[in-house]
């Protein structure tokens, strides 16, 4: 598949962004930061909206048509598309509510109530972009649950490293998120690398399947048309193999070791410049893996022009 | 109804004629214009509704060329219908057409995504998706003379390998054919039920294989008159015996 980058933007920094405001949810419910006040909280809450809104923005770029997008709330039941739309719009009401409530009032039953309909929206979001991936039987290497797995897991990396940042700027106790941070660290180190084997595997359509002739080899001869067309503009984009491992080995560097290094303390304490370090390592190497999501993902219909299997 | 193509892979001599009539015909019709990018550049491109790929099947001296005309195939399960999220891509009830409403398409590219077989392409200057309408401009134009109520490409086919109708008639040509010739989907493990169905190419018998003699062994005038000498001494000896 074409990586669009308004797209592994959108995915990146919205899902950074809903990471964060899970985070500041549970923080408002498990006292996960002993002595936040409530106007550093709505401050980092404001800080995780700009992110979502930024991605929600970025992903209107890549609409052939966007003054028709406003039409995308309508088919609730069946697309994951329109899913993601309607839960990222409801989103915003009830995350200012809540930011509205705990700048006003402080840490009240009302505010926590909120904060709990924040985090679980948040979480929602996550699954239902991933879904919109996940749901596409054409593209075997995104019709897998390890999809949403790792769009949740990566969105709460980001958003706990993010956190952890805006903690440390206002020298704040962040050993216990920096811990829950670790947890999900190694949790989508884990399901990143067994996405990355998984991959591997042969399974699905071969050029026989699509063609139906099961029985004998099949090869392209002539593939009908003289230059691009959408479909090769949109699903024929290939990487070098080389080049892909080295960006598998990026991924898991930027995104997964150097964080963990950095966030444990290897190299020395964990203060403002070591999470600015690690946030920008997480970042980047969580751009290099949804740019990679979209590279590796070969559609089914690349068989009718001439790949022997998906 | 359920109205759809079938495609006889055995006639199909890969002419290419069904796309540009489906061309000629949509880029004035309900849908159209099918656009051109740099029709007279060096790369020129374009929205297509119908493309025809040439394959080869099997391994000399079974091979065979096989040219495969596809379009939408206007599936019983759309995916790309459940994926819209704007609602402009339905599947109408009555004859189970599948069709892109151009005033509510957002141009996300979702629906193509999910198409395994490449019916949709996006027009990049409207910024909306275009697909096959089974020319339903044409099949119900009670204008026409009833002969002509018929897909563009239908009509136009030179070696008669495309035939439209309807599926749920149990007698209609369509599932004759298929019943008697084996008629298949495309691409079925996908589980999109598609409707418009291909007939395999008939089998044939295969090519003679004309295994050359070894007439000479690279052996010179004198080498093959001494073999001859050898043969002929070798006789005399068995005649002797």
């Amino acid at each position: 598949m074409h990586p669009a980058l308004s797209v592994i933007f959108f995915t990146v920094t919205a899902g950074a962004g809903y990471g964060v405001l899970f985070l500041l949810g549970i923080t408002r419910m498990a006292n996960l930061v002993p002595d936040i006040s409530p106007d550093q909280l709505t401050a980092m809450g404001i800080a995780g909206l700009i992110l979502v809104t930024a991605g929600l923005v970025s992903s209107t770029f890549h609409l052939a048509n966007p003054k028709n997008a406003w039409r995308s709330f309508t088919r609730f039941k069946t697309s994951w598309l329109s899913r993601e739309a309607v839960f990222a719009v409801l989103f915003y009401p009830l995350s200012l509510i809540w930011l509205a409530c705990e700048w006003l009032t402080g840490n009240t039953g009302v505010t926590q109530f909120f904060a709990l309909l924040t985090a679980i929206l948040s979480l929602v979001v996550l699954v239902c972009t991933a879904m919109i991936y996940a749901s596409l039987k054409t593209i075997k290497q995104w019709h897998t649950a390890l999809t949403p797995v790792n769009f949740v897991l990566l969105g709460l990396l980001l958003g706990s490293l993010i956190m952890g940042l805006m903690l440390a700027q206002q020298g704040l106790s962040t050993s216990r998120l920096l811990g829950l941070a670790l947890v999900v660290l190694i949790m989508a180190a884990l399901s990143k690398i067994i996405y990355f084997y998984w991959i591997g595997q042969p399974a699905g359509p071969t050029i026989n399947t699509a063609l139906g002739f099961t029985r004998a080899t099949v090869r392209l001869l002539d593939v009908g048309h003289s230059s691009d067309t959408f479909h090769t503009k949109e699903f024929g984009f290939q990487v070098d193999k080389v080049k892909l491992i080295w960006l598998r080995c990026i991924t898991v560097l930027l995104a997964f070791v150097l964080p963990l290094l950095l966030v444990t303390g290897s190299f020395g304490d964990v203060g403002f410049t070591t999470m600015v370090l690690a946030v920008v390592c997480a970042y980047a190497g969580v751009f290099v893996e949804r740019w990679l999501f979209f590279a590796e993902a070969r559609h089914v219909v690349n068989l009718y022009h001439g790949f022997q299997r998906t | 109804m359920k109205l759809g193509l079938v495609i006889d892979l055995d006639t199909c001599v890969g002419c290419h004629a069904c796309a540009v009539a489906c061309k000629q015909w949509n880029t004035s019709g309900t849908t159209g214009p099918l656009t051109d990018y740099e029709p007279y550049g060096e790369e020129p491109s374009g929205v297509w509704f119908n493309r025809i790929r040439h394959y080869e099947v099997d391994e000399y001296p079974n091979n065979k060329t096989v040219n495969v005309p596809m379009s939408c195939m206007h599936c019983d399960d759309a995916a790309c219908v459940t994926v819209c999220p704007t609602g402009a891509s339905y599947k109408r009830e009555e004859d189970g057409i599948v069709l892109v409403d151009q005033s509510k398409c957002m141009g996300c590219n979702l629906c193509a995504w999910a198409c395994p077989y490449g019916a949709r392409e996006l027009d990049e200057d409207a910024g909306v998706m275009k697909k096959c309408t089974l020319c339903v401009d044409r099949i119900y134009d009670e204008k026409l003379p009833e002969e002509e109520r018929q897909p563009a490409c239908v009509m136009t086919c030179p070696t008669h390998a495309r035939f439209f109708g309807d599926f749920d008639d149990p007698n209609s040509e369509l599932s004759t054919l298929v019943r008697e010739r084996s008629g298949y989907a495309m691409m079925p493990e996908v589980g999109y039920q598609p409707v418009n169905k291909y007939l395999p190419p008939r089998q044939r018998p295969k090519a003679p294989v004309v295994e050359k003699k070894a007439a000479s062994d690279g052996a010179s005038l004198i080498g093959k008159w001494m073999q001859r000498q050898k043969e002929a001494f070798n006789d005399l000896g068995k005649r002797a015996r």
